[in-house]
């Protein structure tokens, strides 16, 4: 595996850090050295603890015109052999999405922190959300997929941030951490480890940059200056990076693979957490910030005595639809807050076949425990 | 005849995607011609366009790296190439509508933070790629496919547009003008820092049929005839201007 421990840059040990703060040094410790942004609330703490430690380290800073051109930007690093990243939220994310198709067509590694706010459109912008969820797997044009990662922790907004990069480099594909504002601008205890495991892409001597029959469908990735001569286009291409716009097998082939060595490598990609789901009749699944409240209020519900158990979905692109169908075959009834109107919800009910039910929230506020109590003492009923 | 240039072409790739007559393929040509008599390394080269015919130009043509990107983009991937790795001489390639419209933003910004990429605009005044609609630089009163009566509209000055962000060498030439040309882009090649050179570049197909110069050759001449460099510019009138295009180096200083 073509994986290395390095040692952390920042001390070992305990810190006491927002989550956007921990998401910049577990992009540091993964080796991010480019990072272009624009500012916008909630992300702007980490662009600029980003500004701040890649001039400790000799990285590349710098402030974009606007996230058009952030994500360009790192998309142009990443070619010249950079592990690059930016950090936006909501609208920030939506200028972003023809650039993103872009990395995702010509299988650019690159990580997106996306510090989900209330939308659509400006809406709250200093308020919560989790309303992106469709938007990182959806937003760009045509068929492709991504990776999309969810922290509940200021601790996994470093472990995840990390882990971000490391399957953007390994798979080619950009990789998004759905973070929400709570998680975002959460202080909170974390611990920064000795040394972490990173995984760099591949390269090969006159390998074709675009078509592999590798197993896991992942071509080796030169960079600019290496002799390469490469040729990265957006438009469809051949193994080696020709233009093949009027072949219809070569789009179809290259279409293919790019879904399918996201899909194929599945259990490489996805996590979840299961709890007390032995003997449950009722399952919350939750993500992200009210995967905390959620994991209290079934912790209380089970001291009660009723049968529920709780899964958390660390990562939710490319969906856990194993994980749900197995969750699903369990118990009687699914419960799935979140913030937002039912979108995991929905993705749910297409893996499972028992009773999905949404609890859906979209004031800007995280869900409070009292309303899923209220809901799971109904349903329980 | 020999073909001296052919080393810089990318194995493989056979002709240009051009129509009859389009200048595109001379920019493409007095390009490679610089790069030669400067002997420039392709390995350390990174050609980066938008989209767009004149995109085309390097991608795939060119035996360097290139990065062909979205529309309007090609500035902001470059700046992303550049800053992470200073030691690659960065040349962007593209039209007037993608670097001037639709990037006209990513335009400005590049330029006022000087850095240090080679943009080679080859302005054929039209949306060529899309069927020849108004662009920003159509002269006023052209025909085009959107504009049936005439554009209403002034078109950019890009040259004097760059210098205010704050490129560092500024200069037009038309593809008519094959030395001057090539000794402008072996300058922004050596320069340090912002460089933009607007090429004219005529395109008969989707301009020129719909203005009163029918053939490729129409083209051409106009454009021999209608360039003259600053300096004979001096003694004109206002008027006589006006029928001109003016060439030249406009800018040039070092940081």
């Amino acid at each position: 595996m073509p994986t290395r421990w390095v040692k952390t840059s920042f001390p070992e040990g305990m810190h006491y850090l927002s989550g956007n703060e921990a998401a910049a040094e577990g992009a540091i410790a993964a080796g991010c050295r480019f990072y272009g942004g624009y500012p916008i609330t909630p992300s702007s703490e980490l662009m600029e603890r980003m500004a701040v430690r890649l001039r400790e380290l000799g990285g590349v800073f710098i402030q974009m015109e606007d996230e058009i051109a952030s994500i360009s930007a790192v998309i142009g690093a990443s070619w010249a052999g950079g592990k690059a990243m930016t950090a936006t939220s909501g609208p920030g994310f939506s200028l972003m999405q023809e650039a993103l198709g872009y990395a995702a067509f010509t299988e650019t590694p690159c990580v997106i922190i996306d510090v989900q706010r209330a939308g659509p459109c400006t809406g709250q912008a200093t308020r919560v959300g989790s309303g992106d969820i469709m938007q990182a797997k959806w937003g760009s044009h045509g068929d492709y997929q991504v990776i999309a990662l969810s922290p509940w922790s200021v601790q996994e907004m470093y472990d995840l941030t990390l882990r971000a990069f490391n399957l953007s480099e390994r798979f080619r594909v950009p990789t998004f951490v759905m973070a929400e504002e709570a998680v975002g601008h959460l202080r909170e205890n974390m611990s920064i480890p000795a040394k972490v495991e990173v995984w760099d892409r591949k390269k090969e001597k006159g390998g074709a940059p675009f078509g592999t029959d590798e197993k896991d469908r992942v071509p080796p990735m030169p960079a600019f200056g290496e002799g390469e001569r490469l040729a990265v286009t957006g438009s469809t291409h051949d193994p080696f990076g020709y233009r093949k716009t009027d072949d219809g097998e070569v789009h179809a082939r290259l279409v293919e693979r790019i879904n399918e060595k996201i899909l194929k490598n599945r259990s490489s990609i996805v996590e979840t957490e299961s709890y007390f789901l032995e003997e449950a009749d009722i399952a919350v699944v939750a993500y992200g910030f009210t995967a905390r409240t959620s994991l209290y209020v079934v912790r209380r519900l089970r001291k009660e005595g009723m049968k529920i158990g709780m899964v958390r979905l660390k990562s939710l692109w490319p969906f856990p639809e194993d994980a749900m169908r197995d969750v699903g075959q369990k118990v009687r009834k699914i419960v799935v807050p979140e913030m937002n109107r039912g979108q995991v919800a929905a993705e749910i009910r297409k893996a499972c076949l028992c009773d999905v039910v949404s609890i859906g929230q979209t004031d800007g506020e995280v869900i409070p425990p009292e309303k899923i109590f209220d809901a799971l003492r109904r349903l329980s009923q | 005849m020999t073909r001296a240039l052919e080393k810089y072409i990318r194995p493989g790739v056979k002709g240009t995607p051009f129509c009859p007559g389009c200048g595109h393929g001379i920019l493409m040509n007095h390009i490679l011609r610089a790069i030669d008599e400067l002997k420039m390394d392709m390995k350390k080269m990174v050609f980066v366009s938008g989209i767009g015919c004149a995109a085309w130009i390097p991608s795939p043509h060119f035996d360097g790296d290139t990065l062909h990107t979205l529309h309007g983009r090609a500035l902001a991937f470059a700046t992303g190439v550049k800053l992470f790795n200073p030691d690659l001489c960065v040349m962007v390639i593209s039209g007037d509508g993608d670097l001037s419209s639709i990037g006209g933003n990513h335009l400005i910004h590049a330029a006022r933070r000087n850095i240090d990429l080679k943009v080679i605009c080859a302005n054929n005044m039209v949306y060529g790629m899309t069927g020849g609609q108004v662009a920003a630089t159509t002269p006023k009163g052209a025909k085009t496919a959107t504009t049936g009566e005439g554009n209403p509209y002034r078109p950019f000055d890009l040259c004097k547009l760059v210098e205010a962000a704050g490129a560092s060498y500024v200069a037009r030439f038309a593809v008519t003008q094959p030395v001057s040309l090539i000794n402008a882009i072996k300058k922004s090649l050596l320069h340090v820092g912002f460089s933009f050179i607007e090429v004219l570049s005529p395109c008969p197909t989707q301009y020129g049929r719909r203005n009163r110069l029918d053939r490729p050759e129409d083209m051409i001449r106009e454009l021999i005839q209608r360039c003259i460099l600053d300096e004979e510019a001096a003694g004109l009138t206002e008027e006589e201007r006006a029928e001109k295009i003016i060439t030249g180096e406009f800018l040039t200083w070092q940081k």
